[in-house]
């Protein structure tokens, strides 16, 4: 299982460096999605997989997952929901004033 | 937390109040008359410890900030820490007292004046009772910010903020290297406290990073103090409003060096290296000083050449003291310790009759409206209080009786002859060197201080050079500089009692060998016809020889190139590597985030794969494997797809939809993975990230199909799938790594040790708080960011969308 | 958003009574099950985020006279506030305290002071989840107009 999950990470991470790379913001927003998906199960994957039950101390069994992992992605999930409603934001209003949502044309001005 | 931290403490948390009281009070009250309080009570404070620090004792206290790394605020209160505090303290009063008067309340931004001030005298009283050598440090560069905001304080002039610049880029330069050597004393010494490193000093002197330790330490101190070639900062520094020249740039903050070198003589001291830098470069900017000052014709020019002049010779005093260590508490040793005491004395004397003169000049400044010495003269009767305060300060710098700079001007004479018989460090040849500079240095200082005096307030009053009418200061603007000429005088009469209560604690605190009760110090104006009152007397006469011919040679002084002057050499080395900079930045700085994406990639891609490859880490192993089943495998199957959905897509709407169905599957993951906690905050935020995009959706443009030429996608393609490969090997190999125990099992203990049963709420809330209390920080800063963006007008945008 | 939908609107109201009490039973749970602070949070958020999309926001603003960035700086104080009590005690910042107590009603109940922290948190969260879906929807018809 961690075999395949470690190909489906790195699948996720080829497809959400190849939108993150076009020129599109809005792909842009896309591909880290994916991206912060593909790193969320990478840290769970790393933590080990199915190898107890749920990190709850009530349960009687004989080990738990590991809970770091868990926290630090429950951390991560939120975070990137703050990130992404302030991408799309930055994205939708620059629209609206630049009138294009293509990076190369939103390069700023060169003499800066 | 007891009441010297308490001190330090005050002025950063009085700042924090400063803009209410402005709101509150602005323009009934001056601001100043609250801010004078805080030195007020800290130098009332401070007093409490002088009979305690005149037995001798030190008084050290503790609050543990960073225990795990020793970083605690550690301070300790010794004589030399005391007599510092008191200065900051005490001019601190009048300096504030004065400025009340100099800065109009209708006109300045006070509040700002203040906060910059209040920031400075805490960070000067932290670095001066500071025990922590990086404590220390943290103080000494916000010493240096507080400076860089006061100077720049009439921001609106362009040499205001050329001088600002100035002295920060200079300040800030010795500043690191000073941290670079902190770095490798605390590697020799293997402790950040300052008085365990003087225990030490045997370990430190025979390392082999000895003299890098002493080169980087000095260059800290020397730029501080603007010591040459440094001292090109402090000229630009007097842009700033004499308040904040009289304070910083003569009284304290310039001394920090002073105090850096005091601290650390015990550390160094005794070795030709040190000797020699620090006596050495003393001399020479003692030298420069008062050679360049001479040919000034602004007097806060003037004033700032010989505050350069002045310290140099404290800091030559204290180089030559440093010899005390090399002979011991021998009766040598006792000769050269003399020259600590002599250091010590004379920075108080000159933190006095500058002051003074700083303030006089401010005055003059302040009521004819122009500081240059070719449009004033005849000042004398117009304001003749102004004259005694300049009269005092000005015969007190050049070393005359009765005068408190006459008593430690012999002393440094005494010092600089006795150099001569040290024997060591090559002084039976060279050491002739310092009486003779000194001597000339002094003619120079002697010189300027009676331009000053003479040439603005004798001669004939010229009110067609002015602008307005003369008269004298208002009394509150008179009275600090009549406090600090005042004693200027009594120190002269009665030095033993300073001395006892001050001086001989401060001086104990550097010459630990000596205890204080055997000290035996006497300053007396009268040692008989000796070799240092006949060079006096020689200063006097060629001194004035040299005053009444000064039109003669100063256009002499005046020939030397305008591009040889260190200051230009600095400005035209900046210019350069400004514009360098910039040429190389632009190379690979072109705006497109498409490059910076790809530049963060390729850099991640090769660092992490190159290290797996040359480190050999890839592994590969299956058999601690978990079973797939049925179920996984459509899980994994669902995520691939709806994931190339989202990449071939060319509907916004589908790809939305699969960019939720990969989330969604996400969370199913988390469940098979046993994960509830995560897989109910996935779902949720899921959830409002697809209403966040549908909200979004109207006002996006349509996804064009993948434009662009070959050569764009395949770059883009060579560079992900890099990227994907190297995070697919480094999640293999780390799961075919088994490196660390994993720390987990410290959580077991969860419900004993947080009372938590779910052990991921544990973590969040109890045993990492902290990341927890800061996360939500970030929440709220990007929701904040959303709020502003959404209605963020740009200025001319009203024209754009017109278009 | 001004969407008419009356099968919206009745759905709306049943279950958006029965979001918020789901995210206050995770919210308190969180300590000893699946829950806490961000979940319960968030779902409370999502819950004004159902109204928003049922209803007027104008109309739901009129009934929740909160504002919601306050509400999101107020949660960081709190949470920062609790951090600071352990350093009353000398121990060092956010350290938290539990104990049990016998309540009248609830019984043995464990009382902990990470559960003012875990308020803060969701206060935070709902404040920032909800003020983001509102400013941009309001920015929208602040740009229309």
């Amino acid at each position: 299982m961690e075999t395949i999950m470690a190909c489906l990470v790195g699948l996720l991470f080829t497809i959400g460096t190849y939108l993150v790379l076009s020129r599109q913001m809005l792909r842009i927003i896309f591909g880290l999605s994916i991206i912060s998906h593909a790193v969320n199960l990478l840290i769970l994957t790393s933590g080990g997989l199915k190898t107890g039950s749920a990190p709850l101390l009530d349960e009687k069994m004989a080990g738990f997952t590991d809970p770091l992992p868990q926290a630090l992605i429950l951390t991560a999930i939120v975070i990137n929901f703050a990130v992404t409603a302030l991408l799309l934001v930055l994205s939708y209003r620059s629209y609206q004033i630049f009138k294009t949502d293509d990076m190369e044309r939103l390069r700023g001005n060169p003499d800066e | 937390m007891n009441s010297l931290h308490m001190l330090i403490f005050i002025p950063f948390v009085f700042a924090m109040a400063i803009p209410l009281l402005y709101k509150l009070f602005h323009p009934k009250i001056h601001l100043g008359w609250f801010v004078l309080l805080i030195p007020l009570v800290i130098f009332l404070h401070l007093f409490r410890y002088i009979p305690l620090v005149a037995k001798g004792d030190h008084l050290t206290t503790s609050l543990a900030w960073l225990p795990s790394v020793e970083m605690n605020l550690d301070f300790y209160i010794d004589g030399l820490a005391l007599l510092f505090g008191l200065l900051i303290s005490g001019i601190g009063v009048l300096v504030i007292i004065y400025s009340i008067f100099y800065l109009s309340k209708h006109r300045e931004e006070l509040h700002k004046f203040y906060m910059y001030l209040m920031m400075f005298m805490g960070a000067m009283l932290g670095l001066v009772f500071s025990d922590n050598i990086f404590i220390l440090y943290g103080f000494w560069e916000l010493t240096s910010i507080s400076s860089f905001l006061l100077i720049a304080f009439w921001y609106e002039r362009k040499s205001s903020r050329d001088g600002a610049m100035k002295s920060l880029l200079i300040t800030v330069f010795g500043g690191l290297c000073m941290f670079a050597g902190m770095i490798m004393l605390t590697l020799i010494t293997d402790t950040y406290s300052i008085r365990e490193m003087i225990l030490n000093v045997e370990f430190v002197q025979a390392h082999k990073l000895f003299i890098p330790v002493i080169i980087c330490i000095l260059l800290g101190a020397f730029t501080k103090s603007a010591q040459f070639p440094f001292s090109i900062w402090l000229p630009g520094a007097m842009e700033a409003p004499t308040p904040v020249s009289a304070y910083l740039h003569s009284a304290t903050m310039v001394k920090a060096g002073i105090y850096l070198v005091a601290r650390f003589t015990p550390v160094f001291g005794g070795s030709s290296v040190w000797f020699w830098l620090v006596s050495g470069i003393g001399i020479i900017t003692l030298l420069y000083g008062s050679i360049t000052a001479v040919r000034q014709t602004d007097l806060k020019a003037l004033l700032a050449y010989s505050t350069i002049s002045q310290l140099g010779l404290i800091m030559s005093l204290l180089g030559i003291g440093s010899l005390t260590f090399y002979f011991g508490p021998s009766e040598h040793g006792v000769t050269y310790s003399m020259a600590i005491f002599a250091a010590i004395f004379h920075l108080f004397n000159h933190s006095m009759f500058k002051g003074s003169l700083f303030m006089v000049v401010g005055i003059i400044d302040h009521e004819t409206g122009t500081r240059d010495i070719r449009r004033l003269g005849g000042l004398m009767q117009l304001m003749p209080v102004s004259f005694t305060v300049a009269l005092i300060g000005g015969f007190s710098m050049a070393g005359l009786p009765p005068f408190n700079g006459f008593l430690s001007k012999e002393m440094f004479f005494k010092a600089v002859n006795d150099v001569r018989v040290a024997e060591i460090f090559h002084l039976e040849t060279l050491g002739m060197l310092f009486p003779l500079l000194a001597w000339i240095a002094s003619i120079f200082t002697f010189v300027y201080s009676m331009i000053l005096v003479f040439k603005t307030f004798s001669g004939k009053y010229r009110q067609e050079k002015l602008n307005r009418d003369v008269h004298e200061a208002p009394f509150g603007m008179l009275i600090p500089s009549v406090i600090l000429a005042f004693f200027v005088v009594v120190i002269f009469f009665f030095p033993n009692v300073f001395s006892k209560y001050l001086l001989k604690p401060a001086f104990v605190a550097i010459l630990p060998m000596f205890t204080i009760d055997k000290v035996d110090i006497k300053i007396s104006a009268w040692h008989g016809w000796n070799t240092e009152l006949l060079m006096t007397i020689g200063v006097v006469i060629m001194g004035s020889l040299l005053f009444i011919t000064v039109k003669r040679w100063v256009p002499l002084l005046k020939q030397y190139p305008q591009w040889l002057t260190l200051n230009n050499l600095f400005e035209k080395s900046l210019e350069k590597v400004e514009r360098y900079s910039l040429t190389i930045t632009n190379r690979y700085m072109t705006g497109s985030i498409r490059h910076y994406f790809i530049y963060i990639f390729s850099f991640f891609v090769i660092v992490l794969a190159g290290s797996l490859l040359l480190l050999h880490g890839i592994q590969f192993d299956v058999s601690e494997d978990n079973v797939i089943c049925i179920y996984d495998m459509g899980l994994v199957l669902g995520v691939m797809i709806a994931a190339l959905t989202v990449l071939f897509t060319s509907n916004r709407m589908t790809a939305i939809v699969a960019l939720s169905v990969v989330g969604y599957l996400v969370t199913m993951f988390f469940v098979i993975f046993r994960a509830p906690d995560l897989a109910l905050t996935q779902m949720v935020v899921e959830t409002v990230t697809t209403v966040l995009f549908l909200l979004c959706f109207y006002h996006l443009p349509k996804l064009q199909k993948n434009i662009g030429r070959i050569k764009f996608k395949l770059t883009n393609l060579i560079v992900s799938v890099a990227t994907g490969l190297t995070i697919t090997i480094l999640a293999l190999s780390s799961n075919s790594h088994k490196l660390f125990e994993p720390i987990s099992y410290f959580f077991e203990n969860a419900y004993e040790l947080a009372g938590a049963k779910n052990i991921v709420n544990a973590i969040l809330v109890d045993f990492r708080g902290f990341d927890t209390m800061l996360e939500i920080s970030v929440l709220c800063i990007a929701g904040l960011g959303v709020y502003t963006l959404a209605r963020f007008r740009m200025k001319g945008s009203d024209h754009n969308e017109a278009e | 958003m001004k969407p008419n939908d009356v099968i919206l609107q009745s759905v709306t109201k049943v279950t958006v009574i029965i979001i918020f009490t789901f995210s206050v039973y995770l919210f308190l749970n969180g300590h000893h099950h699946p829950g806490g602070g961000f979940i319960g949070g968030l779902s409370t958020a999502a819950a004004i985020v159902l109204l928003f999309l049922a209803f007027d926001i104008e109309k739901v603003r009129e009934n929740f006279q909160i504002d919601f960035k306050k509400l999101a700086a107020l949660g960081v104080l709190i949470a920062i506030g609790t951090g600071f009590t352990g350093m009353l005690a000398g121990d060092p910042f956010l350290t938290q305290y539990f104990n049990d107590k016998n309540l009248p009603i609830f019984g043995k109940t464990e009382l902990a002071t990470a559960l003012i922290f875990d308020t803060g948190v969701a206060l935070a969260v709902i404040g920032t989840a909800v003020s983001i879906i509102l400013s941009i929807s309001e920015g929208d018809s602040l740009w229309k107009r």
